[in-house]
C-alpha cells in the first residue's frame, strides 16, 4: 500500500472511473504552473486539504506548489479579526494593525515575487494572503481569491477593505451560493470536501475503536449518540443536550457525548463550555469531553463508535462533520442551516431538525428502525463518495482552471 | 441500407466537467423569481435543470429541478413544487419555451395568489449558471459491439455529454448514440428503440448509464442485428 501513488490509494476508495476521468481531465493540463498560496501550512482545514491537493495535482502532471506567507503576532491578529468580521461579527481593526497586514503581505510579495510571477494559475486561500496582488500587478497568469469562509452578512466596513484587494483578482471560489458577495468578475462555487485517508476518516481497527469504551466510560452495549464541534453557541451543544434529555425519557439506557476542541482564542468558548458542564450535572450518561485539536483518530473511533451522529447547529458553514459521520455510515441529525441542508435528505441520508424536540423525535425514530439507520448510512456513504471527497474537489479545481484559461464561453470544448 | 461502419466515421467518447458560477442574483418570494426569471441568463435556467446532474446533489430527490425543490422546501407552497417539478425539460424545444412554461405556471399560481409567501434571506433562490469543459477520453469504437464493455467503464460526465447534453446539441434532437446508430443505416433500428425508451429526464445518471449498459448487453446477447 505504502509503495502506491497518491491515485493509485484513491482508486480503491472513489473507483476507477473518477481517477482516470480527472488524468483525462488534467491531460491538457501537464506543465502547466499552478501554486497555491495560504498562510499556514499545520491545522485547519486549508492546509488539511493542500495537502492532499498539491500532490495529487503533481501527480497528474501540473507543477504544483503551495507557499506559505509568515508575519508577526499583529498580522495574525489582523487576519483573525477579519475572519470574524467576514462572518459577520462587528470587529474594528486598529488602523496599525492594516498596516501590519499590508507590510506582511508586501514582504511576503517580494519573497515569492519569481514564483508567483511566472506562474500560470496562483489560488490565494482566505484573506490572509489576498494583498498579494496588489504588490504583484504585473503578474503573467490568472489570480484566483479563494474564500472558504462564509461571506454572505460580512461587517462591511472590514469588507470593503478586503474588497479593495479581493476586485482585482480574475475570479474568485465560494463555497456555496449564499456564502458569496457580488464581485466583478465570475464568482465560482466549489463546495469543500473530506480527505478519506486522513487520519479524521480513514478505516480503523475493531481494537481502537473499541479502546474508547473503556477510555471514556462508555458502555458499548448501550446506545450512543455523539455531537463533534467546538463549544460554540451556534454548534447549540445546549439544545444537544435537551434532544438528549426528551429522549431519554423513553430511551433510558441512552448515551450523549459530546465531544469538542479547545478554543484558546475564543473566550466565549470557555463559557459555552462550562453552561454545557451545568447542564449535564452529574449524569453518568453524558460524557463532555475536551480533546486537543490533534486528536483526529480518537474522533475518527467516537463517530464509528456511535449509533447516530447530530450537528444540531443552529448556524453552519459547510458542516464538514455531517460529511466526516456520513462517510462512516452513520444516520446524521443535523440542523436545517447552512451547507448541512444539502448534504441531509430527510429520510435518506438523515434528517434536518429546526428544534430540540426535532432531534428527540427523530432520536427516537432511528433506534426504533434499526433497518432504516443501517440504509441511511450506505446510502450516506455512496452520497458522500460521489459528491464530498476530495476527488471532486479536484475536478473542480481542473475545470476552473480551463474556465480561467478559455475565457467566459458557457461551453469550452477541448480538441 | 446495411453498412459496416457508421457514416459519422468511429464513436468517440467525450467527457465533460461542469462548474457553477453564482450570478449574483436571487430572489426571495414567488414575484421576485418570476421577475428574475424573465431576463436571466439561459444558462442560468439550462443548470437548474440540468446541472443537477453533474453536480453535488442526492441521487434520488424529491423534485428534479431546482424551482420545485425551492418552492417545496423554502415557500412551502406544495401544489407548485408539483407542478414546477413535472416539467419535463426535454419536451421543449428551446431554453426559451421552457422560460415561458416557468413563467406562466408561476403566473398561474400567483393570480390565485392574495400575498406571495416570502423566505428568510438565509433561504433565497440563488440563480446559478455553468462553465461545462468537454473534453476527449482517447476511447473510440468502430462497432456497436464495442460499446458493450465500454459503456460500463466511461464516467457518468460521459453520459451526461452524449445522453443528455447531445438532445440540446444535436439538431434531430437525439443522443449521440442514436445518431451514431442511423449511421448504419437501419441495421440497429430496434436498439435504437430500446436506447429512446432509456430517454427519461428524472433518471439520475449512474442509472442511466447502468441502464443503457443493460441495453447493450442484452441487445448483443440475444444477437440481435449483431452482423446488420
Amino acid at each position: 500500500m505504502d509503495n502506491q501513488s497518491v491515485l493509485e490509494k484513491y482508486e480503491q476508495l472513489v473507483g476507477r472511473d473518477v481517477i482516470e476521468q480527472l488524468r483525462q481531465l488534467a491531460n491538457p493540463l501537464k506543465g502547466l504552473h499552478v501554486v497555491h498560496v495560504n498562510a499556514t501550512r499545520i491545522g485547519g482545514g486549508v492546509a488539511e486539504i493542500l495537502h492532499k491537493m498539491v500532490p495529487f495535482m503533481e501527480e497528474l502532471g501540473i507543477h504544483t506548489k503551495w507557499e506559505v506567507i509568515k508575519g508577526e503576532s499583529v498580522f495574525y491578529q489582523c487576519t483573525k479579526s477579519f475572519h470574524n468580521a467576514i462572518q459577520g461579527n462587528r470587529v474594528n481593526i486598529p488602523e496599525s494593525y492594516l498596516k501590519v497586514y499590508e507590510d506582511t503581505n508586501e514582504k511576503a510579495a517580494e519573497v515569492l515575487e519569481d514564483v508567483l510571477h511566472d506562474a500560470d494559475i496562483v489560488i490565494i486561500h482566505d484573506p490572509q494572503p489576498a494583498a498579494l496582488i496588489k504588490h504583484l500587478q504585473e503578474h503573467k497568469g490568472k489570480w484566483v481569491w479563494r474564500c472558504h469562509i462564509d461571506a454572505s452578512k460580512p461587517y462591511r466596513p472590514v469588507w470593503r477593505y478586503l474588497r479593495n484587494f479581493v476586485c482585482r483578482y480574475d475570479a474568485s471560489i465560494f463555497s456555496l451560493a449564499p456564502f458569496a458577495q457580488s464581485l466583478p468578475h465570475p464568482v465560482y462555487l466549489i463546495a469543500p470536501s473530506i480527505d478519506p485517508l486522513h487520519e479524521k476518516n480513514v478505516e480503523l481497527g475493531a481494537d481502537e475503536i473499541e479502546g474508547i469504551y473503556g477510555r471514556f466510560g462508555i458502555n458499548p452495549e448501550r446506545p450512543m449518540i455523539l455531537q463533534v464541534s467546538r463549544y460554540d453557541r451556534f454548534k447549540d451543544p445546549l439544545g444537544v443536550i435537551e434532544a438528549y434529555t426528551l429522549a431519554k425519557q423513553f430511551i433510558p439506557t441512552l448515551q450523549l457525548v459530546l465531544a469538542g476542541g479547545g478554543a484558546s482564542d475564543d473566550p466565549e468558548g470557555e463559557i459555552v463550555l462550562n453552561e454545557v458542564r451545568t447542564a449535564a450535572k452529574d449524569d453518568p450518561d453524558l460524557k463532555v469531553l475536551l480533546l486537543p485539536a490533534d486528536a483526529h483518530r480518537t474522533i475518527n473511533a467516537l463517530q464509528r463508535a456511535s449509533d447516530i451522529v447530530l450537528q444540531k447547529s443552529i448556524k453552519e458553514g459547510f458542516g464538514l462533520t455531517v460529511t466526516e459521520a456520513m462517510w462512516k455510515m452513520k444516520p446524521v441529525i443535523g440542523g436545517n442551516t447552512g451547507g448541512i441542508r444539502i448534504q441531509l435528505v430527510n429520510h435518506h441520508t438523515g434528517f434536518l431538525v429546526n428544534t430540540p424536540e426535532g432531534a428527540a423525535l427523530r432520536i427516537r425514530y432511528l433506534f426504533k428502525k434499526p433497518d432504516l439507520m443501517e440504509e441511511m448510512g450506505t446510502k450516506s456513504k455512496e452520497f458522500v463518495r460521489e459528491n464530498f471527497l476530495i476527488t471532486r474537489h479536484l475536478r473542480e479545481y481542473l475545470t476552473l482552471i480551463f474556465a480561467l484559461l478559455h475565457g467566459k464561453d458557457e461551453r469550452i470544448e477541448l480538441s | 441500407m446495411v453498412r459496416n461502419e457508421s457514416a459519422t466515421g468511429p464513436f468517440c467518447i467525450k467527457d465533460c466537467a461542469l462548474i457553477a458560477i453564482a450570478t449574483g442574483e436571487r430572489a426571495q418570494n414567488l414575484r421576485e423569481l418570476r421577475e428574475h426569471l424573465r431576463q436571466i441568463d439561459p444558462g442560468s435556467i439550462y443548470y437548474h435543470f440540468w446541472g443537477g446532474l453533474l453536480r453535488p446533489r442526492f441521487d434520488d430527490p424529491e423534485y428534479h429541478n431546482d424551482f420545485a425543490i425551492w418552492m417545496a422546501h423554502s415557500l412551502h407552497n406544495e401544489s407548485l413544487a408539483e407542478r414546477l417539478g413535472v416539467i419535463d425539460p426535454v419536451a421543449f424545444e428551446s431554453i426559451e419555451d421552457l422560460r415561458n412554461e416557468l413563467i406562466e405556471t408561476i403566473d398561474e399560481s400567483l393570480d390565485e395568489t392574495e400575498f406571495p409567501q416570502w423566505t428568510k434571506r438565509d433561504d433565497q433562490f440563488e440563480f446559478i449558471r455553468s462553465q461545462i469543459i468537454v473534453f476527449d477520453t482517447t476511447i473510440s469504437v468502430n462497432r456497436p459491439e464495442g460499446l458493450l464493455d465500454i459503456i460500463k467503464t466511461i464516467s457518468v460526465g460521459s453520459i451526461f455529454y452524449h445522453f443528455i447534453d447531445a438532445r440540446h446539441r444535436n439538431e434531430n434532437s437525439l443522443d449521440d448514440f442514436q445518431n451514431w446508430l442511423l449511421g448504419f443505416g437501419d441495421n440497429y433500428a430496434l436498439l435504437c428503440q430500446k436506447i429512446k425508451e432509456k430517454s427519461s429526464y428524472f433518471s439520475p445518471l449512474r442509472e442511466l448509464k447502468s441502464d443503457l449498459a443493460e441495453v447493450f448487453a442484452g441487445h448483443f446477447r440475444n444477437g440481435q442485428e449483431r452482423d446488420g
